[in-house]
């Protein structure tokens, strides 16, 4: 046995080292982002490692107080730990993002398909479509959207996701419209390859990169849209704790209180530009492992 | 003084009876820094090229050829090393020149002509605006006198109607006028020695033929030291006096042309001259015969690919094929002779059943094709196409035993025996395990190219059309190719061939029969010996004289 299985060892290590060393090298903004994301992870799954405090019990006699040692971004005007209400608030504010990104990735990857792959009218149809989408603003065509399902967290995520097909769908027609002409996609259907396994196996599998790198810019995105939803009233109901909600919250209180508004907001642009960083590394290592 | 006055041919040197060379290399090494290391990529290069000849720098890809012709001409790439040695021109040390420096050098004594014409020249500016740049570059002047000078550069290498084409952009030039346009640009500064870095490897062979003339005239004319650097040995062969071959990023021969293509001295200049299909015509005669033997006992007279008043136009109105008749008859070779737009791969494309025709009958293995070809081709058995970029024609993304594999597993063979049989084929083009487990654009040239040879032979075809299968690789791979199409006839000697290419002399060792377009129509057909001997159209008596042809080789 043993005689069989030393050789393949050194063997199998190396490509693996090739491919480690193919990887771009990452700098002191990759890194941060990463550890931003990281946080955000951790905030999400068990946001009680983060903060200890309950987001909803509040303190009498210590509304309004400013950062201290015991509340390091101060307390709103319930007495309510912001810090805690912030970590808590994560869930809901990218959960929403997260429900927003898969129904965008899903309806534009269909749309994407279908109009590239199909051509001829469909393309016509499902372009003018696109068109459409692109050419309301984002926010209005979801609070339309919500008006129609409903108020809600969910149903802002998936106003928010209508709203953002357009851009996913547009991405993958384009990919889609570069594959079909290439080559190989001709030679597999030399070899006799019916549309649809061509469809599966050469053009999906090529075209899905660049939609792929587009999921984290668009992931930023929605956390603003979610977030000033909430902030407009149509998204997260108080008194659960969601990053819009809070800004909204602090708005009244900017001159008293500015920390109401400046934490979770800062917390906002922090996420949001890690998240579209992190779309730069993405693509880069793509690029390089390609 | 000045290093101009120093590199001054004319002026009076240090030596005036002997002359120095126009460029000497002694013992040059050069590397690349990559992540923190220097990997040499050429060593103890050591070679002269005498004034007023033509040397030619000759060896296959990754051989330092281009790096060695950047390094005499100043242009290394910024992560590129000098590690030992020196280069002088005219006998004036170079190889420690600032830029500054080199800025005296390049122009007025080397004249340096790029690769690749269309990548050479600034897209939006006019073609007398660019020989005009670099005439004031070295003379300085207005700008109405350096359009005069450009006006006269263009005449001395011949571009037509020059002063329609002093304010043409480079895309309205065909590929061998821009070539001109380049030297023209290379010649401004009158330098007294010019490096030619693959001058005519994108050209066709009558328009490369021209453009060689026209650097022999110049040099001859204005007293020019070249050095020409290419990988086609039988042009070095034919067109320079000296010729340095290298190999890995060393010398392995220098001499005389004529002595070291008739009795080279080390086996590898000996192997390289053997792969060149202009030096040896008679590569595969015996096994042409062989074939032809065995071919004869089986009496099926049916044709394998018949044609008859094929026509095809784009869009209605061009014509691109016109009234074309072919036979190739089972278990031949059959060449499509033609320059880039005679049609030749759109002919080949209708055979394959990949793009519509307007008119006439096009059959393959004695079942007619219909008018406009079904996109899923519905009997891939009967004939595949090897495209001309293998690189572009298979998936990048499954690793190469998956690609050879996937015609079976259309086919509806399963996963494991389609995986295995692929693997059997793949052993036998000479591709061993490891190398099909990787994806192809890890592979080299050669490998790629028998991947798709692989994947095309897997479903056992009768008929296989090769585009230009071995346009883009060195010689000896090339060759290996060639060797390898011919064992897979020798095991079955029905395979019939439709083999696409503008080499000729590739054309003449391989073929049994050819047919030669120009413009979309047959200008000559038939067996392979009456067309080379006997050419009825004047285009293809252009086409065989434009072969370069150097003395033979025996075997």
């Amino acid at each position: 046995m043993t005689t069989t299985l030393a050789p393949p060892a050194p063997a199998a290590s190396e490509p693996a080292a090739r491919r480690r060393s193919a990887l771009p090298a990452l700098g002191p903004g990759d890194v941060a982002a990463a550890l931003v994301i990281l946080l955000l992870v951790i905030a999400v799954i068990a946001p009680s490692l983060l903060a200890r405090a309950d987001p909803l019990s509040a303190i009498g006699g210590e509304a309004l107080s400013g950062p201290s040692t015991a509340h390091w971004l101060g307390t709103d005007y319930l007495g309510r730990d912001v810090y805690t209400r912030i970590v808590h608030g994560t869930r809901t504010s990218l959960g929403a993002s997260a429900v927003a990104v898969a129904v965008g990735l899903a309806g534009g990857l269909a749309l994407g398909i279908l109009s590239g792959y199909l051509g001829g009218w469909v393309d016509a149809a499902v372009s003018r479509l696109i068109d459409i989408l692109l050419s309301v603003p984002g926010l209005l065509l979801s609070m339309v959207i919500i008006v129609a399902l409903g108020f809600g967290a969910v149903n802002a995520a998936i106003a928010v996701g209508i709203s953002s097909i357009a851009s996913f769908a547009r991405v993958t027609r384009s990919e889609v419209l570069t594959v079909r002409a290439s080559s190989y996609v001709e030679a597999a259907q030399h070899q006799g390859s019916p549309r649809w396994r061509t469809l599966l196996r050469h053009i999906l599998p090529n075209a899905v990169g660049p939609v792929v790198s587009l999921i984290p810019l668009q992931f930023g995105g929605s956390i603003v849209w979610i977030s000033s939803l909430s902030f407009l009233g149509f998204g997260a109901v108080p008194p659960h704790p969601e990053w819009g909600l809070l800004v909204a919250e602090g708005r009244q209180y900017l001159l008293s209180a500015p920390w109401l508004l400046l934490a979770p907001g800062a917390v906002i642009v922090i996420t949001v530009l890690s998240a579209s960083h992190l779309q730069g590394v993405v693509g880069r290592v793509r690029r390089t492992s390609a | 003084m000045s290093i101009v006055d120093a590199l001054d041919p004319h002026g009076t040197g240090p030596s005036p009876d002997l002359p120095a060379p126009a460029i000497a290399v002694e013992d040059l090494g050069i590397g690349y820094a990559h992540r923190g290391r220097i990997v040499p990529t050429v060593a103890e290069v050591s070679f002269t090229v005498p004034a007023g000849a033509t040397t030619a720098l000759v060896g296959e890809s990754g051989s330092g050829k281009t790096t060695i012709a950047s390094a005499i001409s100043g242009l290394l790439a910024d992560n590129a090393r000098w590690l030992t040695g020196g280069v002088s021109l005219l006998g004036t040390d170079v190889s420690g020149l600032s830029e500054r420096g080199w800025r005296h050098v390049r122009g007025r004594v080397l004249g340096y002509v790029p690769q690749d014409p269309l990548g050479s020249l600034d897209p939006l500016q006019t073609v007398g605006g660019h020989v005009a740049d670099s005439v004031r570059q070295v003379h300085g002047g207005t700008e109405r006198e350096a359009l005069g000078r450009a006006r006269e550069l263009l005449r001395t290498v011949h571009i037509a109607d020059v002063d329609r084409k002093l304010r043409a952009h480079p895309h309205e030039l065909s590929g061998g006028q821009l070539q001109r346009v380049l030297i023209a640009g290379a010649l401004a500064g009158d330098p007294s020695v010019l490096i030619a870095d693959e001058p005519t490897s994108a050209l066709d062979v009558t328009v490369q033929k021209r453009v060689l003339d026209l650097l022999e005239e110049l040099r001859e004319e204005l007293e020019l030291s070249v050095l020409l650097i290419t990988h086609d040995l039988s042009l070095a062969a034919e067109r320079s006096e000296h010729v340095v071959v290298l190999k890995e990023g060393g010398v392995v021969e220098q001499g005389g042309s004529a002595a070291v293509v008739a009795s080279p001295n080390s086996p590898y200049t000996h192997r390289l001259f053997r792969d060149v299909p202009a030096l040896t015509p008679h590569r595969y005669s015996a096994a042409r015969a062989d074939l032809a033997g065995r071919r004869e006992e089986g009496p099926d007279p049916s044709p394998a690919v018949s044609v008859s008043g094929l026509t095809k136009s784009f869009d209605g109105r061009t014509p691109v094929l016109e009234d074309v008749d072919l036979e190739v008859r089972r278990g031949e070779i059959h060449a499509l002779v033609g320059e880039s737009g005679s049609g030749k791969t759109t002919l080949a494309r209708i055979v394959a059943g990949l793009t519509p025709f307007d008119g006439g009958s096009v059959a393959v293995g004695g079942r007619p094709r219909p008018q406009s070809p079904a996109v899923v081709n519905p009997d891939p058995a009967a004939l595949q196409l090897v495209y001309q970029n293998p690189l572009a024609a298979l998936d990048p993304r499954p690793p190469s035993l998956d690609l050879v594999a996937e015609p079976l597993r259309i086919s509806g063979v399963a996963r494991v025996p389609a995986r295995r049989r692929a693997a059997a084929l793949l052993e036998r083009v000479g591709i061993g395990p490891d190398t099909a487990a990787r994806r192809i654009g890890r592979l080299s040239g050669g490998q790629r190219q028998r991947v798709a040879i692989a994947r095309a032979l897997v479903l056992d075809p009768s008929v296989l059309v090769l585009d230009e299968p071995t346009s883009a690789l060195d010689v000896t791979v090339q060759a290996r190719i060639v060797d390898l199409l011919f064992d897979l006839r020798a095991e079955d000697p029905d395979l019939t061939m439709v083999f696409i290419s503008h080499d000729l002399s590739l054309v003449r060792q391989i073929a049994d029969s050819a047919t030669v377009l120009q413009h979309g129509g047959v200008v000559d057909q038939g067996r392979i010996e009456d067309v080379f001997e006997r050419p009825t159209s004047a285009y293809t008596r252009t086409l065989i004289d434009a072969i370069p042809s150097p003395p033979l080789l025996a075997g």
